[in-house]
């Protein structure tokens, strides 16, 4: 029982056409953003199922789940807010804006609050560079950018976050702080 | 250059907008070589505008339109959107705010190379980007300028958008035709070349989002027009991205041969709270450091001139760095990007860049002697000219021109008494 | 062809295909350039660069693209700025390569440097040791100090299982991709790979159940390092420490070549023991490679329910007694049966065993019978390949039939090379009742209902459909038959439909064309050509048999029932390395040696001759087969030769069709091969061992002498499947089954599937079994419990159940299923 292919039927009919039919594994990037769509990162048996779809091998495709870094193994916070400081970012604030928003929420570099909403990681250059300091989040949505950032505005979105959960946080069960991811 | 032929957006804001786009000219240019131009003639054309890759290498286009080969079929046209090169964020604002130029340019390639599909390969991060390219694709679709049949002909093309992953190795281009066909972005061995042998083995041209943008203009006004922009051997406008400590940074699309200083100081406002300016990078991270000195502020921005100041133009990434900087804190910042980066395919890269990694790292936090420095300059040597790509190479820019350059940075950072044990 | 072109490497100027890496040419030139992801099997991968070399081109004058000149008339050469890759360049006329300038070494220097900053300091207990290309490597270009902290190391696992039969050691890895580009370009099994990147590059699996495949050993030969073990040898013993024995190895009918390495074991009171098989060079056969059971399923040898010594019985049980008092016994019984001899012999015995038994079995005027259900071997005496056969010769325009067999669970090297040759261009068509892995590679895919193979082979006879044109239109071709779904007679009709087809399309009497039986034990094609011959209605010649020796087979553990017969007759002798279950009812019981501890020849499927050397002194009082039957013959005046396996040769020699002129110092010839395989030089194609015993030599058919062949007519059969009701059993082949060769295999036994019998989701639906629980299957009377699997390849109304698990299926038969409750209640 594939849940992927049952759960996506369009979306994966979609993928799958963009590619010749004899390159079906050209899809496998496309169905593991799929594939991590609900849980915000990548379980075993959806590897299993996307490599059902495309015909290669489960190794085949954790292979690319490791290698690529927008692919989690591990679950993390309902956001991702992903802050780059690399080279020009951290020329114009980002390592500080980094810290101090990580001291805000009382957690360290790629830890995820207790609440289970954010994790925060720092990533590399994101093609923000003249508007930095400036992250993107990623969830189940897919990817956004926030550029030219303050700690207090970062703070504010994480509120209004908050707020679509309903007031009271619901803590993830599978996060906790400290887990690295 | 009060108005722009790439960054067209800056003077019409709507122009992302298909009607906006046609009102002004839009597709007429794919339209005239579908109907009137044989493919060749159009790489012909190209050739003769003197195009020269954006990407980074700048490898002239139409030379490489004429290298696929005509044996194997079907051909096949990749636009690289994978921008990843730290201080690179042009092609996303022509993406964002020229969009069907960037398109129109994909189709004329793919016409000029026969191909019937192309894919637009943009990094992962450019999710939300992705998917309006894949209305305005629709868009086109929907009124015939993309599928079958166009403008009567029987000449039909697709165009397909798909997402990276995070990987900064796949802008190499062999590395982003590994990662479409769903591989890890491992660079291939070269030769064969995309032309001849490409995504799924077939002939593929791969061709950076700006230099595509630059083909409808040069359709529309002919190869002597854009000649008639930038200098001899480096023609047309450039986009160049201005980050760093700068007042205002941003893309800026001046011709090719414009001087740093021009960029800087005209463009960019000058330095941040007037400090002085201490070294550039050129070309992002990739880059050698060049000293910031008169010479090299008055040296024009073009593929043959910024070598003389023993660095490349790249992609046009200029990073300005002041005097707030130490050039230490500067590499060990390049390194650990590299060492993200890595694919880990050839041996010097994924351990040399571990290893310089742990070196920098020390002399950063003062614990390393001078020692230490002239080991990490070895280090970063011994890695270069034996790599399996360019990547492992433009890691150690930044690392041999800081050391070499500016070497009291280093000197400051060290304890002269301390001979940090450096064997085990 | 190819063109030659000639090269300067290191002064030394040479001739080579243009097709020729860099490497390669310099190897052929004796000059070793140092590599450790390049292997010769394997696409160049550039990953290690560890064979940089500098590379001059002549110069051309652009304008006129004429060689520009030095002033002494010598083209002019123009090295680049960077170092290349010798693996990854092709050589090119007037092309200069230096492989041992300063530069090159300190680029050597350089990428070991970078290696060791990850690889650990631990060669005194690492299995490579003294075989490692890196420690070799090191001697010569390490620096003797570390530059690198070594508080600054990544600790990595070290112990890491990637499944039953292959550990990893991560921190020993150098990230070379041998082990994964051998599962993906070679096996195309890939279970293994690389994840994440850069420093952070590790090879893992992900699959279930892990790094599972059947050539996974030789991972552990070609990696470079010591990061791949078994699990069967790791820690077990230092290279130096062990002997090497040139042998064949026992499993199948391909016949690859091994060398058995032994050493002196304190566990086993100071004897030899075997510590490992492995593969033995023969490009005509296994190139450098062997499938896990033939390295792994060795230890039967040194099992301790071994037989050693004689047994007669005396007071219905069996007793210990010398080689005298029981050669007295049997030659007794065996003077007095005379004509009523019967002979049974199984597919492991060796050459000289048979053409000893067969003389003195036709001395007595007895009856020679061979214990299998596949026929076909007389047919393959006439048409099978011809002499000087390659697979690897196999490609574009060829052709290759597979029928009524999953070749690689039967004989995996074959598939291999079949695949291979399929990947080379060459047609493949698989005809089968259901799919096998094979088909992955084929242009045609032939199904037919079990029973049909004889018909559906015919029908490809003259044929106008696209699979029978591609054969008949073939340069080459070769058709490999199996034993699935058939029962002797069906096997005969269907080995004679094959040689038919490659009469009828002139594919016979030359190299790479011809017939080959995929038999399932290594000699049963020796057997036929020594005159033994399966027979049907074995039982009933049984009971009317005055004396029966079995030697080296056990038809009661295959067939329960032939259990009342044997003890009918008048008196059976069991010559085998077990107790077998035939053994236990015996009169007399010899002890026999192992392929291990004694010397012989195998007659492969593709009829090469091969001869295996003594690896272990022989065991207790145990025998060689035809040393026994020796003895046996002087007490009954019948002169045969004894006292050395090389001596039965001369006489097989001079006797026996076919195999006249062979000798052992014939069998032992070598000639150069390529990939050249020197174990430890720097330029490392693993720790396959060279070939320096002998290639063997490949019979000629009958056909290829010039004998005039004629089509075999095709008997219809009725087929003797028993009544038509409930399911047709189909016994397939596993490659690890429950056998007496390999359940001594520890590290087999996880591998080996527990019993169970497959069968389609819609049977399973009709008889209310749900996958995974037991089922009860009658047969003749015996009932054994076994797991469904519920799999959908399998046809419908027809179950398969893999061999020797207890049921007595030798061939096809209908039998009755019923879910486990209905039984027990």
């Amino acid at each position: 029982m594939n849940i992927l292919l049952a759960k996506y039927p369009e979306e994966i009919k979609h993928i799958l056409q963009k590619y010749p039919q004899e390159h079906k594994r050209s899809a496998v990037m496309p169905l593991l953003y799929l594939a991590q769509r609900e849980e915000g990162y990548i379980t075993k048996p959806m590897m299993q199922d996307v490599s059902e779809i495309v015909g290669i091998s489960l190794t085949e495709v954790a292979s690319l789940v490791g290698f690529y870094m927008l692919y989690h193994q591990q679950p993390g916070g309902k956001y991702r807010i992903q802050v780059c400081n690399d080279l020009p970012c951290a020329l114009r604030g980002a390592d500080e804006f980094l810290e101090k928003l990580c001291r805000n929420l009382g957690i360290r570099v790629g830890e995820t609050t207790e609440d289970g909403l954010v994790t925060v990681e720092a990533v590399k250059c994101l093609a923000g560079c003249d508007k930095a300091p400036m992250f993107q989040v990623q969830d189940s949505g897919g990817v956004r950018y926030h550029e030219n950032q303050t700690v207090e505005s970062a703070l504010d979105l994480i509120e209004t976050w908050r707020e679509q959960e309903g007031g009271a946080s619901k803590p993830n069960p599978e996060s906790q702080r400290g887990t690295k991811v | 250059m009060s108005s722009h032929i790439l960054l067209r957006h800056r003077d019409l804001p709507d122009i992302n907008r298909l009607d906006v786009y046609l009102k002004h000219g839009g597709f007429a240019a794919f339209r005239q070589v579908v109907t009137s131009m044989q493919p060749s003639e159009v790489t012909e054309v190209v050739k003769a505008s003197g195009l020269r890759g954006r990407g980074g290498a700048g490898f002239p286009t139409g030379l490489k339109w004429s290298f696929m080969d005509n044996q194997n079929w079907p051909h096949y046209v990749v636009a690289n959107a994978d921008e990843s090169e730290p201080a690179t964020f042009k092609d996303r604002e022509i993406m964002e705010g020229n969009p069907f130029q960037f398109l129109e340019g994909v189709a004329i390639c793919a016409y000029a190379v026969g191909a019937n599909a192309a894919y637009i390969y943009l990094r992962g991060e450019f999710h939300t980007l992705a998917a309006e390219l894949d209305k305005h694709i629709a868009e086109l679709e929907a009124r015939g300028f993309l599928g079958g049949n166009l403008f009567g002909s029987d000449y039909a093309l697709r165009i397909y958008t798909h997402l990276g992953a995070g990987a900064y190795i796949c802008g190499e281009e062999t590395a982003l035709l590994e990662s479409l066909e769903g591989k890890p972005g491992w660079p291939r061995l070269r030769p064969p070349f995309p032309p001849s042998y490409g995504l799924y083995g077939k002939p593929t041209v791969v061709n950076n989002v700006e230099t595509l943008t630059n083909v409808p203009p040069i359709i529309t006004n002919g190869s002597d027009w854009y000649r008639s922009i930038g200098t001899e051997k480096s023609a047309g406008p450039k986009v160049f991205c201005l980050s760093g400590r700068v007042n205002r940074p941003g893309n800026y699309e001046l011709p090719l041969g414009t001087t740093f200083r021009e960029l800087i100081f005209e463009h960019g406002g000058g330095i941040l709270e007037d400090k002085q300016i201490k070294a550039i990078m050129a070309a992002g991270a990739s880059s050698a450091l060049i000293v910031a000195n008169d010479e090299a502020l008055d040296t024009p921005m073009d593929y043959e001139s910024v070598p003389h100041l023993g660095a490349q133009l790249g992609s046009a990434s200029v990073i300005v760095i002041d005097e707030t900087v130490s050039i230490d804190w500067l590499i060990n910042k390049t390194i650990h990007f590299f060492k993200h980066e890595s694919c880990g395919q050839c041996t010097p890269c994924r351990e040399g860049n571990n290893w310089m990694s742990h070196i920098s790292d020390r002399i950063l936090a003062g614990r390393a002697s001078i020692e230490d420095v002239d080991l990490l300059n070895e280090v970063a040597h011994q890695i270069q000219g034996k790599c399996f790509c360019a990547l492992g190479e433009f890691a150690v820019e930044a690392v041999i021109s800081g050391i070499e350059r500016f070497r009291t940075d280093f000197e400051k950072k060290v304890l002269p008494s301390l001979s940090a044990g450096s064997s085990a | 062809m190819t063109d030659q072109v000639t090269l300067t490497i290191d002064d030394k100027q040479i001739v080579v295909s243009e097709n020729t890496l860099v490497v390669d040419a310099a190897k052929k030139a004796g000059i070793d350039v140092s590599v450790f992801c390049y292997h010769p099997k394997l696409k160049p991968a550039g990953m290690c660069r560890m064979c940089l070399v500098e590379i001059g081109r002549p110069m051309r004058d652009r304008s006129t693209g004429e060689l520009i000149l030095e002033a002494g008339g010598s083209p002019k050469v123009q090295f680049g700025p960077k170092l290349e890759t010798a693996c990854t360049v092709c050589v090119a006329e007037g092309m200069v390569v230096r492989t041992n300038t300063e530069k090159v070494q300190r680029a050597r220097k350089d990428v070991l440097e970078f290696l060791l900053t990850t690889h650990p300091l631990d060669c005194p207990v690492c299995d490579k040791g003294g075989e490692c290309p890196l420690q070799d490597l090191t001697m010569v270009y390490g620096s003797g100090e570390s530059r690198f902290l070594f508080s600054e190391k990544t600790g990595r696992e070290k112990h890491l299982p990637l499944g039953d039969l292959i550990y990893l050691d991560r921190e020993r890895c150098i990230r070379c991709g041998r082990c994964v580009r051998f599962q993906s370009e070679i096996v195309d099994d890939p279970v293994i790979h690389f994840t994440h990147r850069g420093h952070d590059l590790e090879i893992f699996t992900c699959s279930e159940p892990g790094f599972d495949s059947y050539f996974s050993g030789n991972t552990t030969d070609i990696c470079p390092v010591g990061a791949l073990t078994t699990t069967d040898f790791r820690f077990g013993a230092r290279a130096w420490e062990m002997r090497s024995s040139a042998s064949i190895c026992p499993h199948c009918p391909v016949g690859c070549n091994i060398t058995v390495n032994t050493r002196r074991e304190a566990t086993a009171n100071g004897n030899f023991v075997i510590k490992r098989v492995m593969p033995r060079q023969n490009e005509w056969v296994n190139e450098i490679f062997i499938c896990d059971k033939g390295r792994f399923a060795y230890h039967y040898v040194g099992s301790r329910e071994r037989l050693t010594r004689p047994l007669v019985r005396k007071n219905g049980k069996l007793t210990p007694v010398s080689w005298k008092q029981a050669l007295n016994v049997v030659t007794e019984k065996f003077r007095r049966a005379g004509a009523g001899l019967h002979t049974l012999v199984g597919g492991h015995l060796t050459n000289e065993d048979l053409y000893n038994l067969s003389a003195l079995t036709d001395a007595l005027g007895g009856v020679k019978v061979l214990c299998s259900f596949m026929a076909g071997g007389d047919l393959v005496a006439q048409v099978g390949v011809g002499q000087n056969t390659n697979l690897a010769e196999l490609g574009r325009g060829d052709a290759i039939l597979v029928v009524a067999s999953d070749l690689e669970e039967e004989a995996p090297l074959w598939w291999l090379r079949v695949k291979q040759a399929a990947e080379r261009g060459a047609t493949l068509l698989v005809a089968n009742p259901r799919p096998t892995k094979t088909e992955r590679y084929t242009s045609h895919t032939i199904r037919y209902e079990y029973g049909a193979e004889a018909k559906t082979v015919q029908s490809l006879t003259g044929a106008k459909n696209p699979a029978a044109r591609d054969f008949a239109k073939a340069r080459n071709a070769v058709v490999f038959y199996g034993s699935e779904g058939t029962d002797l007679a069906a096997s005969e009709n269907l080995a004679r439909a094959c040689a038919n087809l490659l009469i009828k399309t002139n594919h016979i009497g030359r190299p790479n064309n011809g017939l080959i039986g995929v038999w399932s034990s290594p000699n049963e094609q020796g057997a036929w050509d020594f005159g033994f011959r399966p027979i049907s209605g074995l039982a009933a010649k049984l009971q009317t048999a005055s004396a029966v020796y079995i030697v080296g087979a056990d038809p009661v553990g295959d067939n329960p029932s032939l259990a009342e017969s044997l003890c009918k007759s008048g008196f059976f002798v069991v010559q085998d390395l077990f107790l077998t279950e035939t053994a236990e009812l015996a009169d007399v019981v010899l002890p026999a040696q192992s392929f291990a501890e004694r010397e012989g020849t195998y007659t492969s499927g593709e009829r090469r001759v091969q001869r295996f050397y003594p690896a272990l002194p022989p065991l207790g009082d145990t025998k060689a087969d035809y040393t026994i039957a020796a003895l046996l013959g002087r007490k009954l005046d019948v002169k045969l030769p004894g006292d050395s396996a090389s001596q039965v040769m001369l006489h097989i020699a001079e006797q026996v069709a076919g195999y006249n002129g062979l000798d052992y110092l014939k069998l032992a010839e070598v000639v150069e091969q390529w990939p050249l395989m020197e174990r430890i030089k720097p330029y490392y194609g693993g720790t396959s061992y060279e070939n320096r015993q002998g290639l063997g030599v490949q019979l000629v058919p009958s056909a290829q002498r010039g004998a005039e062949i004629h089509p075999h007519e095709i008997v219809e059969t009725s087929g003797g499947r028993g009544e038509h009701k409930g399911f047709l059993a189909v016994p397939v082949t596993r490659l690890y089954d429950q056998g007496r060769l390999v359940m001594p295999s520890l590290v087999l036994r996880p591998r080996i599937p527990e019993p169970l019998l497959l069968l389609h989701p819609s049977d399973a639906t009709r008889l209310s079994v749900r996958d995974d629980l037991e089922v009860c299957v009658s047969l003749n009377e015996v009932t054994v419990n076994l797991r469904a699997r519920i799999d959908d390849t399998v046809p419908l109304g027809v179950v398969l159940v893999p061999r020797s698990q207890g049921l007595p299926i030798f061939e096809p038969m209908y039998i009755e299923i019923k879910p486990k409750e209905v039984i027990t209640s």
